[in-house]
Order: C-alpha cells, then structure tokens, then sequence
C-alpha cells in the first residue's frame, strides 16, 4: 500500500474526528435538554424567574450575567494587552521584553480555582471597603453604580476575568507584531514619524486582524470561565444596570446546580442552558472568523 | 540499551499491576456514594472498621446527596448516603425495597458577622423567616432588637448569604422555614435548590463561611461542625417550646429523642422544630440507602456487619468529630431494621 495514502487517510480521520466529536455533544446535548425545550420553548431565553421547586426555569438572568461580565472584561482588557505587547515589542530593551513575556503568560497558566480564592479572600474586600464606595459617592448618579457595596458584584467578576483574559491577547498580539515586515517600521521611520507615530502609522494596522482574533479568543475564555467567576460574583440571579449588584453566569449555575439537580426537568434546564453556552461560544467564534476575514481583506496583511 | 532498559520497566510496571490486581481481588470491596455532610464520620468508620475487619475494604465518594441517591437507584452502587430522604416517586423507581438507615444528625447553624456582636444573637423563627424573606432589612429592627436587650445592633442593612449550590444543608434550612413560616411555605418552599428572595450565593459551606468572614453585616447558614471547627459565631434559635436554645451535640440528640416515639418506620422524617425543652430546632438525621435484598450476599453480609459495628462503637465515635449520635431508643430501632436485610 501506498505510504502517502495511509498517511492521508489517517490524518483526514483525525481531522473529522474532532467535528464529529463536536457534532456528538450538540446531538447529546439537545437530546438531554428535550423535556426542557418542548415545555419553555422561547420563553426559556426571554423569561427570568429560575424556580427549581416549582419547575419553572428561565435562562435570562444567566444570558445577561455572562454577556456582560464577559463583554466588559474584553473591553477593558484590550487596550491593557495591546498596550503590554506593544511595550514588550517595541519600547522595551529586548531583553528585558524576552523576560517580561514569559511572565504575562505565566498568568495564563494559573489555574482558575485560583484565582477564585483569591478573588474572594482579597479582591472582593478591598472592592467593598475601598473601590465600591468611591464609585458610589462620586459616581453614584449614573444607573451604573447604584446599590450596595457588597464586594461581591458583577464588578468583580468583571475585574477577575479582565485578568484572566489579559495574558492570552497580550501573548497573541505580541507574536502578532513581532510579525510585522522590519520594512514598514522602517519606512514609517524614513518619512519621520516618532516612535509614536510609527506604531500607530505602521505597526498596529499591519496587525489589526490578528489583534482583533486574539480579543476574540479572549471572549471565548471568559464567556466559558466557570470557577473563578462563580467564587466572586455573587450567584444571584438579578438582571440589574449596575455594576454593583450580584449577577449569576451560566456556567456558573451549571457549575452550582448539577450534581444536585432533584428533577429531569431541573437536570433538563440545566443541560439546556449548557446547550445555550455552547452555541454562544461557537457564534463569538464564527463571528471572530467572518471579522477577521474581512479586515484582513483590506489590509492585505498581517496574519490571518 | 535504552531499549532493553525501556523493555525492562514495561515488564515490571505490567507485573506490579497484575500483583496489586490479584491481591486486591482477595478482599470485598464495597463502593458507596453520597452525602458530603458526614463524609468525615464516615471517613473515620471505615478506617477504624478496616483494622478490626480486614477481608472488606469501603469506598466512599462524597459526590452530593443528590448523586448518591441516583447511583443507589441505579445500582451502581452498593449503599448510599443521603442528607434527604427520598420521596415517594423515587422509592419506587428504585429496583426493589431502599431502606434509609439514619446514623447521626446534623444541626444548621445561622451564622453572622457584625462588627461589636461577638456572640449571642438570638433569633426567633419569625425574625429568621423574614431575614431571608426580605422583609426586615436593618439589623436594628425592632424585632430583632427585641430579642436582644443586652446587644448594640447597628443600624446596616443586613446582607443575607445562602448556598449556591443545590445541598442537603440548604434543604434541612428550608424545610425549617417552611415549617415555621406558612407564607415561606408557599413562596419558596424547601428544596436542595430554591429560589431565594434575597441575598447573595456561596458556593458551598466555605463559601459561605468565606463570605461572612470578610463581609461585615451578613447572615448565613452553614453545618454545625462546620461552624464549630471554624470557630465561627453562631446564633441561639427559639425552639417550639420557646426557648433561645444554643446549637450543640447534645441540643441536636435532644431533638431526635423527642422525635423517637413519632418515629415511622422507614425513619422518613423530617427532624426541624422537635418538641422538647432542651431541642435544637434545625436537625436533620443523614441516611445510608441499602437494599434490603442484597444482591450480592458476600458483600450483603460483610456490609450488615459493618451497619451493627456502626451502630455499637461507631456512634461513639460521632460526637468527638462533631456529629450528634443517635439517642439509645432510635439506635435500638435502627438496628432491628438492620437485621431484616437479607
């Protein structure tokens, strides 16, 4: 037999294993959240009383916790991780950046149980006896920063995810504009821009797709991180405009309420609402591929 | 040479497995799952019975009441363990007759944090029921303040903490609530998971106890040994018969003792707000699930054993690691319903 063939052949099923594997979860998945889906039908994504003892169950509060907690970690994540690659590639002596990276991505390794702990016995205070109430006596006019400090708060879930997120982007964006043609720093340089302006001019552009594939990737680690947010947030099902107030994620209820779910039809929920997280991450996903599709189009460059 | 090398440890890792494979063969092991309440007592038990009894060798897997009552279901399984019992639905999608055997009690204690109140708190069912409903926000209201002469409550909002994830805990809580409070009752009702008015979610009893620790102005529920071992405050409760009662080894047994001569014969009976001077109104009992037609009659005989050494000498080992033994009468129980296993 030819060698070539078996090679392709083995590689073709490695390759279509992993999306059977992932069409076997959506298929297990679905079947699983059936008796959920055939009595709430849409109501489940629209309503939000979550009541396990009378067997109703509405994923809103759930939907809403983790849209934002991970949508405002991203957002405030973003310009911290360009700004830390961009030091660590550009600014920064080249040694000292090839021992700062490292160092970034250590934080990446840190397990997320950790940083739950953490977030509780430390974070979580200071928030309550320092940040919260600055933000409410001077801030406390907008709907943002309303309510009762209590430390534990979408905020902090909000700041430990930020964390958590920071080191994935800032490691994929530095690789990103190390990518970037000494030539167009260069020319940047010859037309005499300053150092500013060659990485605004030259450098970041060149790099656009590949910073906003690695923003994307970062939303999908906080969309699915489970621990850390469940020890921080709160667990209270409330769908509210401040930052202040405790909210509840979905994978968090999951997390919470599983093992010891009492009914099918709580077991049932619960698996619908893991079904709902999987098909979210794969939308960010998809959505991260068609973004990054189309800028790289008109930048003709970069990697993609 | 690094193959031979490589050879040499392939065969000796393979010879190692087969030797611990057969001797393990030559003992009964029995698997069990269950409730992470008495998981330390448990611990405990088997250690000591593996000394005295070193043919049979027990594995038990803390996963969650709710997990050890579907493995025993499903026979996956040889006994299990409960916080709550089982309703009359999931007897009987059981594969034959379940018995719940209770062990010890458990007592939830209500545990606060407030700057300046060190211990002592007293609080009545009602005030308790409406805390966690919502309905009195300040801990200097007047109710609370009418319990507590001696105290300086100050004037915060209290800041409620409960569990997060479905527990046995949680349902010994709100089935007490349920039992004292009608509009509790009907609004909440009990559960492993409900749907709390108000209040923030802990995951688990450290969770909880973390919270209270470093939040000042809360109020949460965890277990007794829990509160004890973690030198947490906790608060007096009024019982049924009107006492501020503190939470204790002897309170909890005091409970049971009362319960004894209502006591049904499957023992499924809810221990929260027990006649008796000296009674601990949130107790519950824990239970081991055991089919009374055993299947396997090696491991059947080997696991009565176990159950009348337990009764015997292992309930004398329950209080030390804070857990309330069995009063004399209902052990006396316990153990004729453990003879009628086949």
């Amino acid at each position: 037999m030819n060698g070539d063939l078996i090679f392709r052949a083995i590689t073709t099923v490695f390759a279509f294993s992993i999306l059977i594997i992932l069409a076997i979860m959506l298929a297990e998945m679905t079947k699983e959240s059936l008796p959920s889906i055939r009595k709430f039908g849409w109501r489940f994504v629209t309503n939000s009383e979550w009541d396990a003892v009378q067997g109703v169950f509405g994923a809103l509060p759930y939907l809403y916790g983790s849209v934002v907690s991970s949508v405002l970690a991203l957002l405030l994540a973003t310009p911290l991780s360009i700004g830390a690659a961009v030091f660590i590639t550009e600014i920064c002596p080249k040694r000292v950046g090839a021992l700062i990276a490292p160092l970034v991505e250590l934080l990446a390794a840190i397990p997320s149980v950790i940083y739950g702990l953490w977030g509780v016995l430390v974070m979580a205070p200071w928030l309550q006896s320092t940040v919260q109430p600055f933000l409410i006596d001077h801030f406390g006019f907008l709907p943002f920063f309303q309510g009762a400090p209590y430390g534990v708060s979408m905020l902090a879930a909000v700041f430990i995810l930020m964390i958590m997120v920071v080191p994935i982007i800032t490691s994929i964006t530095r690789e990103v504009l190390l990518a970037v043609p000494l030539s167009q720093k260069e020319a940047a340089i010859a037309l005499g821009a300053t150092r500013w302006e060659m990485i605004m001019m030259a450098v970041l552009p060149y790099g656009r797709s590949g910073i906003l594939g690695a923003a994307i990737l970062g939303l999908g680690r906080a969309v699915g991180e489970t621990m850390a947010v469940t020890m921080v947030i709160g667990n209270a099902p409330n769908i509210s405009l401040s930052l202040l107030s405790p909210a509840y994620t979905m994978p968090s209820v999951i997390a919470n309420e599983f093992a010891e779910a009492t009914s099918k039809l709580h077991g049932s929920a619960l698996m619908e609402v893991g079904l709902i997280l999987l098909v979210v991450t794969l939308i960010i996903n998809a959505l991260a591929r068609l973004l990054i599709w189309s800028v790289s189009k008109d930048a003709g460059g970069g990697a993609a | 040479m690094i193959k031979s090398i490589r050879k040499s440890i392939l065969a000796l890792a393979a010879l190692a497995a087969l030797a611990t494979a057969a001797n393990a063969s030559a003992e009964t092991l029995i698997n069990g799952a269950g409730a992470t309440f008495p998981y330390p007592l448990y611990s405990k038990w088997f250690a000591e019975y593996a000394k005295i009894d070193k043919s049979v060798k027990f594995n038990y897997q803390s996963i969650g009441s709710g997990g050890g009552i579907k493995q025993i279901t499903a026979q996956t399984v040889d006994f299990g363990a409960s916080d709550k019992f089982l309703s009359d639905e999931e007897l009987k999608a059981a594969p034959g007759k379940l018995l719940h055997l209770p062990t010890v009690m458990g007592a939830v204690v209500v545990t606060y944090n407030i700057p300046g109140v060190a211990k002592g708190l007293k609080l009545s069912a009602e005030t308790l029921s409406q805390i966690y409903g919502g309905k009195i926000v300040s801990w200097n209201d007047l109710k609370i303040v009418r319990d507590n002469a001696g105290l300086k409550l100050p004037s915060k909002p209290i800041i409620v903490v409960h569990r997060s994830d479905g527990s046995g805990t949680t349902s010994i809580f709100t089935d007490y609530l349920s039992s004292v409070s009608p509009e509790w009752a009907k609004k909440v009702g009990k559960g492993a998971s409900v749907k709390w008015p108000v209040g923030l979610g802990g995951k688990g009893n450290e969770g909880v106890a973390g919270q209270i620790k470093t939040t000042p102005f809360t109020i949460g529920y965890v277990e007794l040994a829990y509160a004890f071992e973690n030198k947490l405050p906790y608060a007096y409760l009024k019982n049924s018969a009107g006492t501020f009662i503190e939470p204790s080894i002897a309170s909890t047994s005091a409970a049971a003792a009362g319960a004894a001569k209502s006591m049904p014969a499957d023992y499924r009976v809810s221990l929260v707000n027990q006649p008796g001077k000296n009674a601990y109104p949130i107790v519950g009992f824990t239970w081991l699930l055991v089919y009374q037609a055993q299947k396997d009659k090696v491991k059947g005989k080997k696991l009565v054993e176990f159950l009348n050494w337990e009764l015997k000498q292992g309930q004398k080992m329950a209080a030390k690691l804070l857990y309330a033994p069995l009063p004399a009468n209902v052990a006396k129980m316990v153990e004729k319903t453990v003879k009628s296993i086949r």
